[in-house]
């Protein structure tokens, strides 16, 4: 009798429902802390250990792991020892029955530099003669000496943007020559007016590569000598030094403002070292502008196509099929997508394009290679059937009333799309959008063959006429986890960029789709139907 | 039982006159052979059990049929003296004379304001004065200025089902159309709000031609001049209501308004 009611009343499925959801939301917080915590601490200054060994040598490090020995019970420390042009390895394995003594010693030094990754050691001496310093030890005289080449390294940077605009300037020229010697005919005194003007660039672009050259030279007689846990004396210029800082003596006001300046180089600086280190700036611009571009190739599309197949095609055998079309390329694995792109987009269209246009530039591709217009266009094509399926459901859901009252009152049925259905479908359709903008950002495989690279030269936004080089390849935030994180040469010192950057690109497609998720509220309490 | 086809009565300065009406839904025939004449500033009603064709012959005067594909029209539907049925015909200034109030009331989600000059946006007048005059005006006629005029620029969604009715009656007279059709306005509505509907139609009266169909007999009877009953397609009796409610002609009319049959 109880059986048959508990049975009856459904009992068990609400628990199989509640269960589900319990294991989809613990998976999803799973996921989320483990990147958040591996993530979020990496900026913060860890202390540095010295462990003296028993066999009578000094191991200096951050402790970044510990865990039992395979097979044993006992402890062993992974030391991130740094030093990498010294001992080859950054981090080293320590048992913990070989210690003697682990201590933090007050004065130890950790550099972060341009080349060979951190430095742990100690300042011996300050050998810059020419800076004029005053009379200071240890890390005020560091920090003051790294004050003073400030300006030096400044007008070195200077010198190079000077350079790169010279470049830019010599290439322009070099395309138009190249232009006009590809046509018969050519006016010889433009011909020769151009080649002069080549000529005078070249003279200066040589004479400033000369300056730039001395200036390095002389920036890296600045040194310092430091010292590491065995002794050895270590000669560091102090250009290549990024950052030096001593963490066991730091509290915590001064970690923060270090995690904040690390935070900012982040988001503002290019990566350097091959990705791992440094900051992400090319890579967020990158994935943004993708999935912007993205958004204006496949919005439109989408919502059109939509419409036509619910408000004006006649229901029949072909409109079936193609709505069946529609919902599978919804499912078609994205590599397939992105060959497709590379076919037909780069090779295809763009072959087409520098044919007719860029015919000076040949064999160098412009648009016959992958770059941000090809890879949108392709992620585009991936998202366009969201968007289709998307909007006619939102055209679907709307009343058959409301047509009828909008086309008695005299409104043609193009009035009635755009005054009523097409607002009032517009919740429904930024859904479909949302999806599609999330699905979008976080692809990498077709990206991989129509136009991402792991360091691009520049951006595809930037100063020169016309500002937006849609040829450009790009960096993105998807390809950059897959490529530090199983493409480097040094897995364990990229580990940390990995979680930074999958924590950036969750959060990046977190404040994108929320935006619109925002924008869709908005306007579902503005065009909501009440059926009474 | 035979049912006879009768001739069309005449009426006095008719409107709309229908000669021989024959519609399809694919193969089923839905109206068979319907004539009659609806004469202008009065109120008729068309009464008869469901199915039998009422709201698919309104539909055939304000063209609302063309939306569905499988329907085929043959016959004559003329408005002073003009066949609308003609392909010729501009559909859009048809409906501009041809107001309709349908059943479920269908208010659309914008303000009041908006939803009473629908109609006037959509023919591009943007004269502001002419839209507030025009809001005023029919609100006032669909006897719910009282009610709305401190919130014309919110929702219609805030609005009970009758004052949405009445909205929608409201949004028809906006186009100032001559002849308004009403396709069961009151069927969903409470006893109390079917009154105010019934007071508008009677106030109405003498500017529009309505035309409206009603499954209430009751309700036929009380507002409508002409009553019109239909049966499986067929025009079996016309003509003044107090006759046809009264000393109906056909057997099965008096057997439908008594109520033996329906």
């Amino acid at each position: 009798m109880m059986k048959a009611k508990f049975w009856r009343q459904g009992e068990p499925y609400v628990w199989a429902t509640g269960m589900a959801l319990a294991l989809v939301l613990f998976l999803t917080i799973t996921l989320l802390s483990v990147v958040i915590a591996n993530g979020a601490a990496i900026f913060w200054p860890q202390p540095v250990a010295l462990a003296e060994l028993t066999d009578g040598s000094r191991v200096l490090g951050e402790i970044s792991q510990q865990q039992k020995r395979p097979q044993s019970e006992e402890q062993r420390y992974q030391f991130k020892t740094g030093n990498r042009e010294m001992y080859s390895l950054d981090f080293r394995w320590v048992d913990a029955s070989a210690i003697k003594r682990l201590s933090h010693p007050a004065r130890v030094t950790v550099l972060e530099r341009l080349e060979n990754g951190n430095f742990y050691g100690y300042l011996r001496e300050i050998r810059a003669p020419q800076l004029n310093l005053p009379a200071a030890t240890g890390d005020t005289a560091l920090a003051q000496a790294l004050t003073a080449i400030a300006p030096q390294q400044a007008e070195i940077e200077q010198l190079n943007d000077t350079i790169a605009e010279l470049n830019y300037r010599l290439e322009q020229v070099q395309n138009k020559l190249a232009g006009l010697r590809h046509q018969r005919g050519a006016d010889p005194a433009r011909l020769e007016a151009l080649a002069a003007e080549e000529r005078t660039l070249k003279g200066r672009f040589d004479e400033l590569a000369t300056r730039l050259a001395d200036q390095r030279s002389a920036l890296n007689q600045h040194e310092a000598v430091f010292i590491d846990a065995s002794g050895t004396e270590k000669v560091i210029a102090l250009a290549d030094i990024v950052r030096a800082y001593q963490p066991n003596t730091m509290g915590v006001w001064q970690k923060s403002g270090y995690y904040l300046t690390r935070l900012r180089e982040l988001f503002t600086e290019d990566p350097r070292e091959s990705n791992t280190e440094g900051g992400l700036f090319p890579a967020i611009f990158g994935t943004i502008m993708l999935v912007f571009l993205m958004s204006i190739v496949s919005f439109p599309i989408g919502v059109v196509a939509g419409v036509y197949l619910r408000e004006y095609a006649k229901e029949g055998v072909l409109v079936k099929m193609v709505r069946i079309a529609v919902n599978n390329l919804a499912g078609i694995p994205s590599i397939v997508y992105g060959i497709f792109g590379l076919g037909f987009f780069v090779y295809g269209i763009g072959s087409s394009i520098d044919q007719l246009f860029f015919a000076e530039r040949l064999p160098n591709p412009t648009f016959g290679t992958g770059g941000i217009l090809w890879a949108s266009l392709t992620l585009g094509l991936l998202t366009v059937p969201v968007v289709i399926v998307a909007t006619e459901e939102a055209l679907g859901a709307i009343p058959p009333g409301i047509r009828e009252g909008s086309q008695a009152l005299a409104a043609t049925k193009f009035q009635t799309l755009t005054k009523l259905l097409l607002p009032m479908a517009s919740p429904g359709i930024l859904t479909g959008f949302i999806l599609a903008m999330a699905r979008a950002a976080g692809e990498v495989a077709p990206l991989m063959i129509t136009g991402v690279v792991k360091l691009a030269p520049a951006l595809p936004l930037d100063g020169h006429f016309p500002y937006l080089h849609l040829d450009r390849k790009f960096m993105h935030l998807g390809f950059h986890i897959y490529d530090i994180g199983f493409q480097s040469p040094n897995v364990e010192a990229s580990k940390p960029m990995v979680y930074v950057t999958t924590l950036l690109l969750i959060l990046i497609v977190l404040l994108m789709t929320s935006t619109a998720i925002y924008l869709r509220n908005k306007m579902r309490k503005h065009y909501a139907v009440v059926d009474v | 039982m035979p049912l006879s086809h009768i001739p069309i009565m005449p009426v006095d300065n008719p409107q709309v006159e229908v000669e021989k009406l024959d519609l399809y839904y694919g193969n089923a025939q839905a109206l068979k052979s319907v004539s009659f004449g609806i004469p202008k500033a009065n109120v008729t009603a068309l009464i008869g059990p469901s199915g039998c064709g009422k709201s698919t012959f309104i539909r055939c005067i304000n063209r609302m049929n063309d939306l569905i594909d499988t329907i085929r029209i043959e016959g004559v539907i003329k408005i002073d003296g003009e066949n609308i049925l003609n392909p010729t015909m501009d559909v859009i200034e048809l409906r501009r004379r041809v107001g309709m109030v349908f059943q479920k009331w269908n208010p659309f989600p914008k303000t009041i304001y908006e939803n009473v000059i629908y109609g006037l946006r959509i023919a591009g007048v943007k004269d502001r004065t002419m839209l507030d005059e025009t809001v005023e005006k029919s609100l006032k006629r669909a006897a719910l200025w009282e009610e709305v005029k401190d919130r014309l620029h919110q929702s219609a969604m805030g609005l009970s089902g009758g004052q949405m009715q009445r909205l929608c009656i409201a949004r028809a007279i906006a186009v100032n159309p001559e002849i308004i059709l009403m396709d069961e306005p009151c069927s969903a509505l409470d006893p109390r709000s079917t009154a105010r509907i019934e007071d508008l139609i009677r106030e109405l009266r003498g500017d529009y031609t309505i035309i409206i169909v009603t499954h209430n007999m009751q309700q036929a009877a009380r507002i409508s001049d002409y009553t019109a009953y239909m049966y499986l397609g067929e025009l079996i009796e016309y003509g003044p209501t107090k006759k046809i409610f009264t000393k109906p002609v056909k057997q099965e009319t008096e057997d439908y308004i008594t109520g033996r049959f329906g």
